[in-house]
């Protein structure tokens, strides 16, 4: 049961980012990630992480990628033309190099040293894992500096787009 | 319980995916979303160390990364938006002014 629902997961959150690559419109390559998103997010419930999981859907898939759907409405690329088809050698030189970047990370994983007492450690997790109330614990005392700094962060980020979206007067036009 | 590498092996091939995404396309909103995705098979990653190492402290490295995502988003998009509005188009192949 459990591995059925992982590979039913697995393979549509793969499938829908390949489609997301493929598309030529980019609502539809929005809506394709948003299902990969959530078929993340199915993987995250199994491994516990049921806070982050919720955390995923809620930010990701609900604001960050409405954020994107605003722009492209925004932009209104219905006319956008991209230049035709490059060469057939140069799309197949990037995608033998994404091969080659995922044959080294099978490398990688297969070669890497696991820890033999791992099925232990699985088994004596508590029951709670990764629900609200211990991430939260976690979050405002071992890492509470980080955390803080992260609204830091955003505050920069926010100012930022303000600024960078923001159309200029003609007469302080010197950015 | 499904093993360890598995979940690995599908944070990598999200990974190349994304890697695939951004230097296959030309269009900078799916150039943009790639990256996303593979800050997301990051995160995957991350997860499934902290499931099978039982730390919950990865958890927190998440919430911080989708922070840090929500930021790079807000401002990756302001500036498509400027580029949009000063060139006309989001053709990553029609930005040549640096080329030599």
């Amino acid at each position: 049961m459990d591995i059925a629902i992982f590979y039913i997961a697995a393979i549509v959150a793969v499938g829908a980012a390949v489609m997301m690559i493929l598309q030529r419109n980019p609502v539809a390559s929005v809506l394709y990630l948003i299902v990969s998103l959530i078929a993340q997010a199915v993987l995250f419930v199994q491994l516990k992480a049921l806070f982050v999981g919720a955390l995923l859907v809620i930010v990701y898939a609900g604001a960050i990628l409405v954020l994107f759907l605003f722009v492209i409405v925004l932009l209104n690329l219905r006319g956008e033309k991209f230049a035709s088809k490059k060469p057939l050698f140069d799309r197949a030189s990037k995608i033998t190099l994404a091969v080659l970047l995922f044959l080294e990370f099978v490398i990688l994983i297969k070669e890497m040293a696991f820890p033999q007492r791992m099925d232990e450690l699985m088994v004596q997790s508590s029951p709670d894992f990764g629900g609200v109330r211990p991430v939260a614990t976690l979050l405002y005392t071992k890492y509470l500096y980080p955390f803080e700094l992260t609204s830091i962060l955003l505050l920069v980020a926010i100012v930022g787009a303000v600024i960078m979206a923001k159309r200029e007067k003609s007469d302080e036009g010197d950015i | 319980m499904v093993p360890m590498p598995h979940y690995l092996i599908v944070s990598a091939l999200l990974f190349s995916i994304g890697i695939a995404g951004v230097i296959l396309s030309r269009n900078l909103i799916i150039m943009f979303m790639s990256i996303e995705l593979m800050l997301n098979s990051a995160n995957l990653a991350i997860i499934t160390f902290s499931r099978f190492l039982n730390l919950m402290d990865g958890h927190v490295f998440v919430f911080l990364v989708m922070a840090v995502a929500a930021a790079e988003a807000a401002v990756g998009l302001a500036l498509i938006i400027t580029i949009f509005r000063n060139r006309g188009t989001i053709d990553a192949d029609k930005f040549n002014l640096l080329k030599w």
